[in-house]
């Protein structure tokens, strides 16, 4: 890979300033943005790593909402029993991310920023109307993400955490992509009184979206058989090595039922 | 002195202690003083000339110490990378044998072909001057899909014009179009084999050194076989004799044959490392390693099969494209010919068989050997079309394989294909696996799956393989360049202890631990006084490597006939210390002793007595006890087995879950039944990894988009059950080896990958489904259920039994097996 | 060049490395401790798992100075001081659960994780746990084999029943 300097922030204010730099960029777990670079895909001038700074660990629990801090690893969401209590298919999706160690290392933050088009939490974080805290302001979910790889982010602007307003049952249904262990197919399936929403990563070439026939059909009828009158439209869906189009389409509708079936 | 173990027991292996700590010397863990680091620049396109090929920007990049191109080997004179096997056509020409050069010479050929070398002082700055390196190619159409190859006007070499490096026909032509007049049922079946990377978890490394003073050369590499590639490299491209060469493969992490052949890069390190004067290593990257390492399998085969109206084999039509990629790897050509064409009649009396290869060329990474190497792509063509013959004549398919068995007291078995099988109980081995798995209540599990909407199936496979390769007089009269003995010494110490230098190259075998156990118990002493060594070429006197499940068939023999040297001498040594004839001598337990006395010496008295001989029959016998062999097998060893797979699918994603795995084999002796066992289970998941997982595919463009780890889908813990793996109560030792044994290390990549197929084939009966290519991964399976025809698809009868058939030919010639393969062959 | 130091094994070592060398290229090149295997490029073969602070972690995927004043553990740290095996590792001798011992480094770290945080798993569990380590040559078999007699023989029971040939002593 290229070379860099490596700068090791210990507050978010000394992390802002380091970002601040020509060609900075965030390193959180690095499970991600480490083979990227080593592909020479990525070419940061600075990584100015994160996971120093006491203020981007921990999690939270209070007034219906779950606040994740950005450097926290997936491990430790997977383990928290306050997550575990709260919004267990959460808990269950940060529990089945990549592999033991990638857990030990990857964080919320750094997911959701890279917003990986076959990410786990971008469909959590979208299906519950999470609110993304970043180092200047707060930013939902449908605004944040924009595209494939792509971000409201702005240049040098940390996402310092994540709040998930605690859904009253929650799903979440990974399809894994059998070589990389993302996923092919992900569908987190919120509830929030009789309002579904449908959070959707793996399969778009638009990255994580929610599907808005999903979420008015089970708004309307919470029953896996609300799901087979809904058109999933192929269009626009990632065409690749291990699903067709149509394979990914039929997929989101097979992992909306099963999540329907989950809480039933 | 008591023996602390024998022979037949699960002993502990004596290398782990190295490498559960970490002690381990593989080749990347080696350093050389002042070594470079050279990190090759490769072809992004899959075929093209190369227009410009400037080095001057990168050269000067920090740390870059020499950069070579094609023209610098050119001009060097450096020979081909060789292939060690050539074919003779079926019209008698020899196949299209194109030059392979350690560096692209003015055109690329495949996604990965070296084209410059750099050599820094470190891999990042050698990857930092790499991109300072001015390539354009102009690219030509890619010779990809092997149908179109043989009428495509793009031509990856000149030599030859429809990409076919041979056209090659085995067995009776006219005897099996007379079955197939005669025949009541034809089954017919178009498959694919699919393509492998073999992915050793170890990546290849090699380093070359040169010391001027003695000009001597040496070569680490992570080989299987060091003395095979001193003889490629040394001979053919660089021009060292064997006195200056040294080929050390230290510990190798794996080589399921990847690491058979002798690659490129091992001759660049070599002779770069005197162009610059220091040593010059090289350690692939797994991505690069896509690229580099020789791939396995890829044919493309249709094949018919002949029944009478019993269902008994008349005869078996194949016609294959087996694909040899850019350029001829070390044994390409042997691969779907004679380890392949020779293995299609199976555990079966089909009296009549022809094949037709082709061989083609194609802008890919080159296909060779690969855990089991043609004997898999034939069985699975067999146990397929067996299969699927049993469906369309509604008989059970266990049933269908019983009634073609070659009896156990048929043998020795002369195929129509050339082969000899020595001993075999295939019903025995049969009926265990049927019992293993419960087969007679499957249909019992079936119904529970449907209850919870999934469908069961369960599929079968009866293999046979021909291992141990080979009576060398026969392979070279086929077309290998090279004898395939192999060769030990046996060294007693003097003070008892023994040390054995073996050609064979352990990678994960545990020959260290299985060769002591042999020897031990021949010798009647400790384990803890044996030491096995190999994998070196200036400390163990020649071999032939490790391949083809070989090791201790040919490579156990050859120690076994040193041993017996050593104690033939012992005796006579005995003899004179104890004023005995030699003859009277008997070699018991450790124990020289005169027969019917109990006059006795002990064999590390008898060792002194060799060096230092005082008292010793010095004018009739040389002092010192140590001995050579060289073993050259009668014939192959045939390990014969069934595999039997039960799965899950699921309809709504077409997931497939393998629920179950029963393997009942026929190895003859098992010397270390724990890692016999676990060379089946490593077996098994690599060809079920195959089957279900695996998918190695190139685009239209011949680039690799499963070129890394995130695409190329590795098998995992959580994608298996237990399996449960026996010993056939039919086992047969060998009849021509010393110590009776057969050989286990590809039997379940052979097995395993039919026995999945048929069980998901079978899981989809009701959709009509008839045949699925592999890998069989949700999306495929899913597309097959989705495309299915109504149920009724599958319950159409098959064509009604016609007329009676006619009497098969019995299989003809009893004569050597050189002969056989000769008869009615033109090579 | 940047500094970075940290605890190896129990030891304090230091050494100069450019802000790309990753944790496993100092392990292996500066410290030459070559125990840690790289099988990949993408961060999936788990060869090069260590300890970092306690937790199993991809050396391939940790930037050196990541670890500046971390306490690391490798497989050369996992045998007891006179050499004898840990209870781990003799389980993966005694249930053959390594070949070519290229992965078994990366075996050895990740499952002493798990049995670190769950001293009673499942077969499933190990399994699942197993996601990040790839062996080409054991078919996992006898890896969750020894890794579930271990666990039995921490926790003072004999190995479970798994079927197969077991080591003869």
């Amino acid at each position: 890979m290229y070379d860099f300097s490596y700068a090791k922030p210990g507050s978010l204010s000394e992390a802002t300033a380091a970002m601040a730099a020509e060609g900075a960029q965030a390193l959180s777990g690095g499970q991600t943005l480490t083979p990227t670079m080593k592909q020479r895909l990525a070419q940061p001038t600075t990584l100015v790593d994160l996971t120093g700074v006491a203020e981007l660990r921990g999690i939270s629990v209070a007034d219906g909402v779950v606040e994740i801090k950005g450097a926290t690893r997936h491990a430790e969401v997977a383990g928290s029993a306050e997550v575990q209590a709260a919004i267990p298919a959460l808990a269950d999706l940060a529990g089945r991310i990549g592999d033991p160690q990638v857990r030990n290392r990857g964080t919320i933050g750094g997911s959701v920023a890279n917003n990986d088009p076959s990410a786990c939490y971008p469909a959590a974080v979208l299906a519950m109307g999470a609110t993304i805290m970043t180092s200047t302001r707060a930013l939902s979910a449908d605004a944040f993400f924009t595209g494939m790889y792509e971000t409201a982010l702005d240049e040098g602007e940390i996402v310092t955490g994540v709040k998930f307003p605690v859904p009253d049952a929650a799903s979440w249904q990974k399809f894994v992509q059998p070589a990389s262990r993302f996923s092919l197919v992900g569908v987190f399936l919120a509830k929030y009184g009789s309002d579904v929403r449908v959070g959707v990563t793996g399969a778009s070439e638009g990255g994580v979206f929610r599907h808005q026939g999903l979420e008015q059909a089970l708004s309307g009828s919470f029953d896996p058989s609300a799901v087979d009158g809904v058109a999933v439209s192929a269009s626009g869906m990632i065409a690749d090595l291990h699903g067709t189009p149509e394979y990914r389409a039929h997929l989101i509708k097979v992992m909306t039922k099963r999540a329907v079936q989950a809480l039933k | 002195m008591a023996k602390d173990f024998t022979v037949g027991e699960g002993v502990k292996r004596r290398e782990d202690v190295r490498f559960l700590t970490g002690r381990g010397n593989y080749t990347d863990d080696i350093n050389r003083p002042n070594q470079l680091t050279c990190v090759f620049l490769r072809s992004p396109v899959a075929h093209g000339k190369i227009t410009k090929l400037d080095i001057a920007a990168a050269a000067a990049a920090a740390g870059v110490v020499r950069i070579f191109t094609g023209d610098d080997i050119a001009a060097a004179g450096l020979g081909s990378v060789p292939c060690g096997w050539e074919i003779t056509q079926t019209n008698g020409e020899k196949m299209v044998e194109p030059a392979h050069p350690i560096l692209a010479h003015g055109k690329v050929r495949h996604v990965g072909d070296p084209i410059a070398a750099v050599l820094a002082t470190s891999r990042d700055a050698a990857k930092d001057a790499i991109e300072k390196i001015d390539l354009e190619i102009e690219e030509l159409p890619a010779v990809i899909d092997m149908k179109k190859a043989l009428t495509q006007a793009s031509t990856v070499h000149d030599e030859a014009a429809d990409n076919v490096c041979f056209d090659w026909d085995f067995g009776d032509k006219a005897a099996t179009d007379a079955a197939f007049a005669n025949a009541a049922h034809v089954t017919t079946l178009e498959l694919v084999n699919n393509r492998m990377v073999p992915n050793a978890m170890e990546p290849r490394a090699a380093i070359g050194e040169y010391e001027p003073t003695t000009e001597q050369h040496t070569l680490y590499t992570t080989s299987q076989n060091p003395h095979v590639i001193r003889l490629l490299m040394g001979a053919f491209v660089l021009s060292i004799p064997e006195h200056k060469l040294r080929v050390v493969a230290p510990d190798v992490g794996g080589g399921f044959g990847s690491k058979i052949f002798h690659y490129a890069e091992e001759a660049f390190v070599t002779w770069a490392a005197k162009q610059v004067g220091r040593p010059v290593k090289w350690t692939c990257e797994r991505s690069e390693s896509f690229i580099s390492d020789a791939h396995g399998r890829d044919h493309v085969t249709t094949a018919e099969l002949a029944l009478d109206a019993d269902g008994k084999f008349l005869g078996l039509r194949v016609d294959t494209l087996a694909n040899m990629g850019a350029y001829l790897s070390t044994f390409a050509p042997a691969v779907p010919t004679y380890l392949h064409a020779t293995l299609l009649a199976g555990q079966y009396t089909t009296p009549a068989i022809h094949a037709r290869i082709r061989a083609m060329f194609t802008n890919t990474v080159w296909v060779d050997a690969y855990r089991g190497a043609g004997r898999p792509e034939a069985t699975f063509l067999l146990e397929r079309i067996v299969d699927k013959a049993a469906r369309e004549l509604k008989m059970d398919p266990a049933e269908l394989r019983r009634k073609n068995f070659i009896p156990k007291d048929a043998f020795p078995y002369d195929t129509p294909v050339a082969l000899t099988y020595d001993t075999g109980d295939y019903e025995a081995t049969l009926a265990q696996g049927l019992a293993m798995a419960d087969y007679a209540n499957f249909e019992t599990r079936r119904a529970e799956s449907a209850r919870r909407g999934k469908l069961r199936g369960i599929g079968l496979s009866c293999y046979i393989e021909a291992c141990g390769i080979a009576p060398s007089a026969l392979v070279g009269a086929l077309g290998a360049r090279a004898g395939l003995y192999e060769a030990a010494t046996v060294r007693v110490n003097p003070t008892g202890s023994v040390s054995v230098f073996t050609g064979s190259h352990s990678h994960g075998q545990g020959h260290e631990t299985t060769f002591a156990q042999v020897v031990a118990e021949r010798l009647g002493i400790d384990q803890s006084a044996i030491e096995i060594i190999h994998g070196d070429t200036d400390r163990v006197p020649f071999g032939m490597g490790t391949y083809g499940s070989r090791s201790l068939a040919v490579g156990g023999s050859a120690i076994v006939k040193a041993v017996d040297k050593v104690i033939d001498k012992g005796k006579k040594i005995a003899a004179h210390l104890l004023e005995a004839s030699a003859d009277d001598i008997v070699f018991e337990d450790g124990q020289f002793k005169v027969a019917g006395t109990d006059k006795a010496k002990a064999f590390a008295e008898v060792s002194l007595a060799a060096y230092v001989p005082h008292q010793y029959p010095i004018e009739e016998l040389e002092p010192g006890l140590e001995e050579n062999a060289f073993y050259d097998p009668k014939n192959f060893t045939y390990p014969a087995g069934t595999h039997i797979c039960e799965v899950e699918v699921d309809p709504d994603t077409g997931v497939v879950d393998v629920l179950g795995f029963w393997a009942s084999d026929d190895f003859g002796n098992v010397v270390n039944p724990m890692i016999v066992e676990g060379q089946v289970h490593g077996g098994v998941v690599q060809g079920l990894g195959q089957a279900f997982i695996e998918n190695c595919a190139y685009d239209e463009n011949g680039q690799l988009p499963s070129g890394s780890y995130m695409d190329y889908a590795m098998p995992r813990a959580d994608q298996f059950p237990r399996f449960s793996v026996e010993t056939s109560p039919g086992s047969t030792p060998c009849t021509h080896n010393p110590l009776g044994v057969k050989g286990c290390g590809e039997a379940g990549a052979i097995g395993s990958p039919p026995a999945l197929v048929n069980a998901v084939v079978d899981a989809l009966k009701d959709y009509g489904v008839e045949h699925l290519d592999m890998p069989l991964t949700p999306r495929r399976v899913w597309s097959a259920i989705v495309a299915a025809k109504p149920a009724e698809a599958a319950t159409q009868a098959a064509s009604a039994p016609a007329a009676a058939p006619s009497a098969s030919a019995s299989p003809s010639g009893t004569g050597g097996l050189l002969s056989r393969l000769f008869g009615g062959k033109k090579n | 060049m940047p500094q970075v130091s940290m605890t190896v094994n129990g030891q304090a070592v230091s050494g100069e490395v450019e802000g790309r060398t990753l944790l496993v290229d100092f392990l292996r090149e500066t410290l030459r401790l070559t125990g840690t295997h790289v099988g990949c490029d993408t961060s999936q073969c788990g060869a090069c798992v260590v300890h970092l602070d306690g937790e199993s972690v991809k050396a391939c995927s940790v930037f050196a100075l990541a670890a500046e004043g971390g306490q690391v553990t490798t497989i050369e740290g996992m045998a007891s001081p006179d050499g004898s095996l840990s209870v781990l590792q003799q389980a993966f001798q005694d249930h053959h659960g390594l070949q070519c011992g290229f992965c078994t480094p990366g075996m050895i770290m990740s499952a002493s994780d798990l049995l670190q945080k769950n001293p009673s798993p499942s077969e499933h569990e190990v399994r699942e746990w197993l996601e990040g380590n790839l062996c080409r040559c054991t078919g996992y078999h006898n890896i969750v084999k020894a890794i579930l007699a271990a666990a039995a023989r921490m926790r003072g029971e004999p190995d479970p029943d798994f079927g197969g040939a077991i080591a003869a002593e």
